[in-house]
């Protein structure tokens, strides 16, 4: 069962390319620029900012649409993201979720 | 005559390629193999031939696992796929199944994991064999359960029809119970019978579940087509009537979202087509710009959900100091329901549970 040893130590390798979703939050300014962040540095900035702006930009839509919001709450199936409006920024919370869990 | 498989192995590692194939080449249904190292290959392949089973690994480099898996799940939604991977982590694991996938599997490391990891493969490819039953229109839910019944079948029926889903039990041709939603007994049956369209799934016997329903199979279908017809007669009136949990006024709109406005908070309903952004309307003072806000919104929101392998948007909620909305989706459109402000988020959640549910059936 020579390949059998293979697999073990392949199966021993780590997730490098995969990218957790992270429980934390992250607070920011008007300007969409993060202040302050509990979210884990391996979570990519780029996602961050990716977040923020959707966040920032569902706000602002929505005050032009005559339905002001000042928190959205995003359900996916795998993560829950909370977002509070604060004056013109947001602290956006994100939180995954495990099997099973409403 | 037998149909041989076709599997499709994604691993960026060619010589796993190659064991895994072998071992696979062992299965008695002899699957054709094929093997891919990158998920555009994958996915490339997938497009030029029909496969009954994608195998995927998670941890690849450019486009890992759970992003393939997206794009697959998008374009082959009724493609069996399974992950098998050295990434052992319940989130991965959460994500994956979120995704839609059928097995995830951790490579096998063992002689005993090897043959269960083999037996997991072979009994998916049974079940698609065994499937026959999916996309088989002509055969009404009735038709099904006596088949059920008359074949003295041991069997549970699981029905889904849109975000509803029920299930049957049978025991020995019998009907025991059911349940759907907070339904449960001859209540969830009729509820099941009464639903047009959806998909059913024969599961294995339950023979611990409690029998609840004690009248023959015969006098079941009787009784929920009559109350079927009963229904159907009242509808031009029975419309204005509310039930119980739905307190507010009728409104008077012929709109068919006029029913889903007689919860008690809701200001406005609204239901939007994603592919062309046309619209239909009760009661919202701007229909125009809320419109195009929930079209743009729930599309942003589902591609960040592609963007980060979070899986499906299953519901966004919106609070403010003048309405509260909640937005879902089913197929190509979006429902968007606006709130009064007095209403918590909680009774809110609990208000666009029952919407969606009745939007969806």
């Amino acid at each position: 069962m020579g390949f059998l040893n293979l697999l073990t130590k392949r199966g021993s390798q780590t997730g490098a390319n995969l990218v957790r979703l992270p429980t934390g939050s992250f607070t920011l300014d008007p300007g969409g620029r993060t202040v302050a962040s509990t979210l884990p540095r391996s979570f990519p900035a780029g996602k961050v900012r990716q977040i923020g702006e959707l966040v920032l930009s569902t706000f602002q839509a929505a005050r032009e649409a005559g339905i002001p919001l000042t928190e959205l709450i995003a359900d996916y199936a795998a993560l829950k993201l909370t977002a509070r409006e604060l004056r013109g920024g947001a602290i956006i919370f994100l939180a995954p979720r495990s099997l099973g869990q409403k | 005559m037998s149909i041989r498989h076709k599997v499709l192995l994604l691993d960026d590692d060619q010589d796993l390629l190659e064991l895994y194939r072998e071992m696979l080449a062992r299965l008695p249904s002899q699957p054709e193999i094929h093997t891919a190292t990158s998920g555009a290959r994958a996915i490339s392949l997938l497009e030029s031939e029909p496969f009954s089973l994608l195998i995927s690994d998670l941890n690849m480099p450019k486009m890992d696992g759970l992003q393939v898996l997206t794009i697959v799940r998008r374009k082959f939604p009724q493609l069996r796929t399974a992950v098998m991977t050295s990434v052992v982590d319940a989130q991965f694991r959460t994500r994956a199944y979120a995704m839609g996938i059928d097995l995830f599997l951790e490579k096998p490391n063992t002689s005993q994991e090897i043959t269960f990891f083999l037996d997991c493969i072979e009994s998916l490819l049974g079940r698609e064999m065994d499937g026959g039953f999916r996309g088989v229109q002509s055969k009404s839910l009735v038709d099904i359960i006596q088949l059920e019944c008359l074949s003295q079948s041991s069997s549970v029926l699981k029905v889904t029809n849109g975000a509803l889903n029920g299930k049957i039990w049978f025991n020995n041709g019998e009907v025991i119970d059911a349940e759907s939603q907070d339904l449960s007994g001859e209540a969830a049956f009729r509820k099941i019978l009464s639903w047009k369209t959806g998909n059913f799934e024969i599961l294995p016997a339950d023979p611990e579940r409690p029998r609840t329903i004690f009248n023959s199979y015969q006098g079941l279908l009787l009784e929920s087509a009559q109350a079927l017809d009963e229904a159907q007669a009242q509808v031009p009136e029975g419309e204005s009537a509310p039930s119980p949990e739905e307190g507010a006024p009728a409104p008077a709109a012929e709109s068919p979202l006029a029913a889903l406005a007689r919860f008690n908070g809701v200001e406005f309903v609204m239901t939007v087509r994603a592919s062309d952004g046309k619209f239909d309307s009760w009661s919202a003072e701007n229909p125009e710009q809320i419109s195009q806000w929930v079209r743009q919104t729930m599309q942003r929101f589902r591609g960040l959900g592609d963007g980060l392998q979070a899986g499906q948007l299953s519901q966004l909620e919106g609070l403010g100091p003048q309405c509260h909305v909640a937005l879902v989706s089913k197929a190509d459109n979006d429902l968007c329901v606006g709130f009064h402000r007095s209403l918590s988020q909680d009774l809110v959640r609990e208000t666009m549970s029952k919407i969606a549910t009745k939007w969806a059936s």
